[in-house]
């Protein structure tokens, strides 16, 4: 799922203005480049400490238990992703089998089941209000389905086609209303669509290749979301404007997950190279890199608790590892799933964590005691 | 022509390279000690963190766990 590049012949009759053109590409070739020394050089200046340095006098942390309180089983195949509903007890989950199912965490019930036309259903997401969720994958769209106090009614009926990309959709969250769905796709773009109309409102293009994930900065501080993609580069975005207004490329593989950290100044990520690592917005730089000898396995979801002291990593390797985000150290892995950890989220109030895995089932944990 | 768009492609990422070389930026001895202290301004409320009062945790099966 690389785009192709096309070459067109040479004619001779236009070698005079190619070499010109030539010229003058090598110019702007060479220009880039010092640029990109340059802004390597401004950020080198101002990295006059690590942050684990900052952060030595910091109490370390106790030993973790965190088990695993609910198993929600009942998908078919695959679970690729899942969000919390704003009321912290729901879930939606999206699978391979091309279900969406939205569960009562506390009770384990399934309260809505969705079949879509597609299998491989890679992104979903729960509306602010809690009355509808939004998913797509395989087929190219982001779909809306306003979800029914009558569980008899087909919710497949009063479903909403609002996003429309050249190839997968990855990821979608909905912005801070029901109205408006930001996503990312396999085509390399991201996308603002206005859901009632369809409207593409907004698009947002600069990375190389496919984009996999994105989050939206909390509300305090403005209109701006991070992606991430195969290129390995994390970009955070202006939405209103379209523009790219600040690029990480640290990373040595794709990246596969991207959170802001709770206060907005900075982001993590999880990537392919079997790392996390830390951006601080207003440093402009990498601040963190959460990884050791023996996690050789790509990190396929992050995020952090409340405080933003934690940040949970799913992997590859089945396992969760939680790092202290300031000391950069690991306090605690956790096991349970049998294949692939695809998909991870802190509840809203920050009570529980869920993870979804390629054992088609997800777990929420919370924590059960400090020894 | 492939050379044109090319070449507008390569405007555009001098542009944009320009625009990011031009972005304020603040020390990381500022930055990081600015995240350390939103850490521990929050760490109280953090259940994942300090744990929350025994059997106010929705997610909490009925049963004797010590919390500190």
């Amino acid at each position: 799922m690389r785009p192709k590049y096309m070459r067109s012949p040479l004619i001779p009759e236009m070698a005079t203005q190619e070499v010109q053109l030539n010229e003058t590409l090598a110019h702007l070739k060479t220009e880039s480049e010092t640029l990109k020394s340059k802004l390597e050089e401004e950020r080198a200046k101002l990295h006059d400490v690590e942050l684990h340095q900052v952060a030595e006098k910091v109490e370390g942390l106790g030993q973790f238990v965190m088990k695993t309180r609910r198993t929600l089983k009942g998908h078919g195949n695959k679970v690729l992703c899942m969000d919390w509903c704003k009321d912290k007890r729901r879930i939606v989950s999206s699978s391979q089998d091309g279900k969406v199912i939205v569960w009562d965490a506390f009770t384990t019930n399934k309260e809505h089941a969705v079949t879509m036309p597609c299998t491989w259903v890679m992104a979903c997401a729960y509306a602010p209000s809690g009355c509808a969720v939004a998913c797509g994958g395989l087929d190219n769209k982001c779909s809306v389905y306003p979800l029914s106090l009558d569980k008899n009614e087909n919710l497949a009926a009063k479903k909403k086609s609002v996003a429309m990309h050249t190839n997968y959709l990855s990821a979608c969250s909905f912005t801070n209303s029901d109205m408006q769905i930001l996503t990312s796709s396999g085509d390399g773009t991201c996308a603002l669509w206005d859901v009632e109309s369809g409207q593409l409102l907004q698009s947002f293009h600069g990375h190389a290749a496919d984009v996999l994930c994105l989050d939206l900065a909390p509300s305090e501080t403005g209109n701006t979301f991070v992606s991430g993609g195969c290129d390995k580069k994390a970009n955070v975005w202006d939405m209103r404007s379209g523009q790219c207004i600040q690029s990480f490329e640290t990373h040595e593989s794709d990246i596969n997950s991207v959170r802001y950290y709770p206060s907005g100044d900075a982001f993590a990520s999880g990537s392919d190279d079997a790392t996390c690592r830390l951006y601080d917005l207003r440093a402009d730089r990498e601040v963190a890199i959460y990884s050791k000898e023996s996690i050789i396995f790509g990190v396929s979801s992050v995020d952090f608790s409340l405080s933003g002291r934690l940040l949970f990593g799913g992997y590859n390797d089945y396992t969760i590892n939680v790092w202290d985000v300031l000391k950069g150290t690991r306090v605690s892995i956790l096991f349970g799933h049998e294949n692939r950890v695809s998909t991870l989220r802190v509840s809203p109030d920050g009570t529980a964590f869920c993870t979804g895995s390629w054992d088609h089932t997800l777990r929420v944990r919370a924590i059960c005691s400090l020894i | 022509m492939t050379s044109n768009s090319n070449l507008s492609n390569m405007r555009r990422l001098v542009e944009q390279l320009k625009l990011e070389a031009s972005v304020e930026r603040i020390k990381v001895s500022q930055a990081a000690a600015e995240l350390q202290q939103y850490c521990l301004q929050n760490a109280t409320k953090d259940a994942l963190l300090v744990g929350v009062p025994t059997g106010s945790n929705p997610f909490r099966e009925p049963r004797s766990c010590a919390v500190v």
